[in-house]
């Protein structure tokens, strides 16, 4: 398996195995990764990481959100927190995404890159709940 | 010549503070231990941020709308040093060393006709710094209570840091902290993080030869990515510090257990000493009374 996978939280590096392709979710769309892509440094939204074997999925997590460096030869995550899919929490992503709801009506909107910061917070809990759903 | 029962008391007495300082030498090793396990989980995360902001940072160069975090503002006139330091004391020179090193500098740049501001993280740190330089201090932060410094921990220093940075109120930042090198050697350190500082001389840029493609476009990249390399930053001198302050504890601890030793050895000498003394004069005493009937 020829794509090494890496994925790093502050605290600590969570996951590095060998993969056949992952699905990293981008900013602008998902993106599968394999070997021998073009170099890249991309922007990561809340949402989940496929790790696939062949035609399989072996393992999916949830990322909130981070960067992604993409090389011909591995694929390097930085995420703030990555969890697997199974341990997310319904109950958990629900009251995250109404903190942030409530976080993003009291934000200021004049200030756009204040509104994006808030607009990203939304969107990655919802992308939370979802997973969980 | 003490009375033996003052001695007693006095022996006791160090013997309880050599029981407390060797309980703490204790406390303090295995806390450094975490301290160096989290330290060292952390170092993945911080190469791998710092080989794309390289990348990012080679691509922008040069660029008039690169972003304040990374080339700074252009001048060069006030400057925010951030003094990390421990919330406790007893660990040697620890939280001084922070402490001299930040007030040396401030007086440097002030020489300099620069303005400082002074951000304290730590209490011992903030109530050195406050005695000497209180007109400077524009904040403090605190972690007494709390088991173990998270990534939130540094991410609000970031926060704190960039909103300065934003709003104009500083040009230069530059951490003050202990650098952990080894259980007995604490390195007092000046960091400067804003604007970020030249890759070392000497090293080339190694991203392999590839050239890399962004999405988005670099700069919005590099706006988020900054204040997260920030937070990294912080959170590094942060890890470093803790594990600083539980190895200074640690060699205090241990000289001070050790003189505790040496002490209850003196003093049980002179008591052994007293007590023969006393013996030796109540035998003569009871001699020279039998020889006198």
């Amino acid at each position: 398996m020829p794509l090494s996978l890496e994925i790093v939280s502050p605290e600590k590096l969570l996951l590095s195995r060998p993969v056949d392709m992952v699905v990293i979710p981008a900013s602008e769309g998902d993106m599968g990764v394999m070997e021998g892509h073009t170099p890249m440094i991309v922007m990561l939204r809340g949402g989940t990481i496929d790790l696939y074997e062949g035609d399989r999925i072996i393992d999916r997590l949830f990322v909130d959100g981070g960067f992604a460096e993409v090389t011909q030869e591995r694929c390097t995550v930085l995420a703030n927190k990555a969890i697997p899919l199974a341990e997310v929490n319904k109950a958990e992503a629900e009251r995250r995404l109404a903190e942030a709801e409530a976080a993003y009506e009291a934000a200021d909107k004049r200030d756009v890159a204040t509104e994006d910061a808030a607009l990203d917070v939304v969107q990655s809990a919802r992308a939370m709940t979802e997973a969980a759903g | 010549m003490p009375s033996l029962k003052a001695l007693r008391t006095r022996i006791n007495s160090v013997k309880s503070t050599q029981k407390i300082t060797s309980a703490m030498k204790m406390v303090a090793a295995s806390k450094l231990r975490r301290a160096q396990q989290q330290a060292e989980a952390a170092r993945p995360y911080a190469e791998r941020m710092d080989r794309m902001l390289r990348a990012l940072a080679a691509s922008v160069a040069g660029s008039p709308t690169a972003p304040p975090l990374l080339v700074g503002t252009g001048a060069d006139k006030v400057h925010l040093l951030i003094a990390v330091t421990a919330d406790r004391g007893l660990a040697g020179a620890f939280n001084t060393q922070v402490g001299r090193a930040t007030r040396n500098l401030a007086r440097r740049l002030e020489a300099d006709g620069k303005t400082v501001k002074i951000l304290a993280v730590g209490r011992k740190g903030r109530d050195y710094l406050r005695r000497e330089l209180s007109s400077r201090i524009v904040g403090d932060i605190t972690y007494a209570g709390k088991r173990r410094i998270d990534f939130g921990d540094a991410q609000e220093i970031g926060v704190r840091i960039a909103a300065m940075l934003a709003a104009g109120e500083i040009d230069v930042a530059t951490v003050v902290y202990n650098r952990f090198q080894s259980v007995i050697a604490q390195i007092v350190t000046e960091q400067q993080i804003i604007p970020a500082p030249p890759p070392p001389a000497g090293e080339t840029l190694d991203t392999s030869g590839a050239i890399y493609d962004f999405e988005p476009d670099e700069e919005t990249i590099l706006a988020k990515l900054l204040p997260q390399a920030l937070a990294i930053q912080m959170y590094r001198s942060l890890l470093e510090s803790a594990a600083g302050e539980h190895g200074a504890r640690m060699t205090a601890m241990d000289n001070a257990t050790r003189n505790a030793g040496d002490m209850i050895k003196r003093l049980s000498q002179n008591y052994n000493r007293a007590r023969q003394a006393n013996i030796t004069k109540e035998l003569i005493e009871i001699i020279s009374g039998a020889e006198a009937v």
